[in-house]
Order: structure tokens, then sequence, then C-alpha cells
């Protein structure tokens, strides 16, 4: 699934990387726990979290996640977008809840990595 | 070719920065990409646990032409008992840690997955080395 369809399911806006709203996401995985997301092996990952902070983003930086969607309505400070930009990250804010915004996008066809 | 950086313990703001100047470094010498990703995450777990658990540490890069080797040392307040912190979900994290998305046990397990061959040291008071090596050339 591309970018720009993500931003419409999920009402979301994109904070950086608009330039590509064409990059096309494989599976998606969900976690607050960092730790978690580092031990993913697969590539084109959309992560969702609720977890905003500068960790966020070094981790998908590190893990070669290319996409990440915060939920909860949850703010990416201009730090964070300042690193992500310099990473080329394409990042999205959407105020649903992480349960909704993996069910949207579930079922819009979108796959688990397990 | 060897690089190092300053580690400092707390400083979560700028956790990654080291392993992110690797990353830059080893995509400049054209490594393998699946090699790139092994090694910025193994690195990138240890500069977590530095800034988490130490007061200050050095990352020291070594790279030739047959592997990378990358030793993480830091002062602080070392390991007990090393086989229990390499256990998974076995962890010593403050809540600040956890709040930042890590302290859930699987640093070090996720060091040793990503990295060819790992060797730690620790003394109580003193600090803590973690080396970890990526063979270039046989994917192990």
């Amino acid at each position: 699934m591309k970018v720009k369809e993500i931003a419409r399911l999920l009402d979301a806006r994109i904070v950086c990387g608009q330039e590509r709203e064409d990059y096309s996401i494989d599976v998606a995985f969900a976690s607050d726990l960092m730790s978690d997301v580092l031990t993913l092996k697969n590539d084109n990952v959309l992560l969702i979290t609720g977890l905003a902070n500068m960790q966020t983003i070094r981790t998908a930086e590190m893990s070669d996640i290319q996409c990440v969607v915060f939920a909860r309505n949850k703010r990416v400070t201009p730090e964070m977008t300042t690193l992500a930009e310099d990473n080329d990250l394409v990042v999205l804010e959407c105020r649903y809840s992480v349960f909704k915004t993996c069910g949207l996008l579930y079922q819009a066809g979108v796959e688990p990595i397990f | 070719m060897q690089f190092e950086y300053n580690v400092d313990g707390g400083n979560f703001t700028r956790a990654g920065f080291a392993s992110s100047e690797i990353k830059k470094i080893l995509k400049k010498l054209n490594v393998d990409i699946g090699i790139i990703k092994r090694t910025v995450v193994a690195t990138y777990e240890g500069e977590v646990n530095i800034v988490a658990h130490a007061y200050s540490g050095t990352i020291y890069v070594d790279i030739d032409t047959e592997r990378i080797r990358i030793t993480l040392k830091d002062e602080g307040p070392g390991i007990p008992d090393i086989d229990q912190a390499m256990e998974e979900g076995y962890s010593t994290a403050s809540s600040q840690v956890r709040e930042m998305g890590f302290g859930a046990g699987m640093g070090l397990p996720n060091m040793k997955k990503n990295a060819d061959e790992m060797q730690i040291s620790s003394e109580v008071d003193k600090g803590t080395e973690v080396e970890i090596v990526m063979f270039l050339h046989n994917k192990e």
C-alpha cells in the first residue's frame, strides 16, 4: 500500500516525506516497544506506534523502516521531524487509536509480519 | 579504518547518534545492506545500553577488508551476572528507559542474534565491554 493511500485511509497528516507519497509498504507492525521493532528482519515495514520520541525515529532509521504512523494523536516534535527528514523517513500523524489504525489497514489488505 | 564515538550516560536525546554515523560510513563503503542492518541494530542496542545503564562510554569501530569490529566500552555499574543479563526478559532498566521504548531485557540477546561473534566482559562498579564482530564475506 502506498503512503498516499495510507494517509487517505487513516485521515492522517503527512508530517514529512510528502515527496515520497508513492513509496509502498509491504507489511505492517504495531508496537510501543522499540526493542521488539529492532528484532524485525522484513523490508518495507510500516511501523504504527503511540510512542513519540527521538528513539522511535532512531529505531526506524536503524531498522531500515521508511514509514512511521504515530497514532493516538501523538505529536511529532520539530526535533523528531528534522531527524526523520535527515533519514528520508515518511512520518504521519493520525488521531485514531493504534487498534483502529491497525484495523483499518488490515481491512484494506495490509499484511502483518507474523 | 578506525573511528571512535563518545556516548553520554543518561542522554536519551542523543542516543543513536554514534550508530547513525556508523551506518553512514558503512553505506559509503558499499557494505552489503543486510550486514549494515545487523551491524547498526546491534550497535544501537549497545549504545542504548550505555545510555541506559552507564555513566559514559566509548564506541570503537575497526573496519578492514574481512570484518567490522565494534567495541562498546563503558564506565558504569557493571553486570554482576552476565549469564542472567543475556537471558531474554531480564532487565534492570529504570522506568525512564522503559518510557523510551526499551528496557524489556532484549538488548544483549538481540545483539548476539545480529552479530557473527560477540564477547562480553564486565567488572562490578567499573564497567562493561561488549565486542561484536561482523564478517564481510562469509555470512554466518
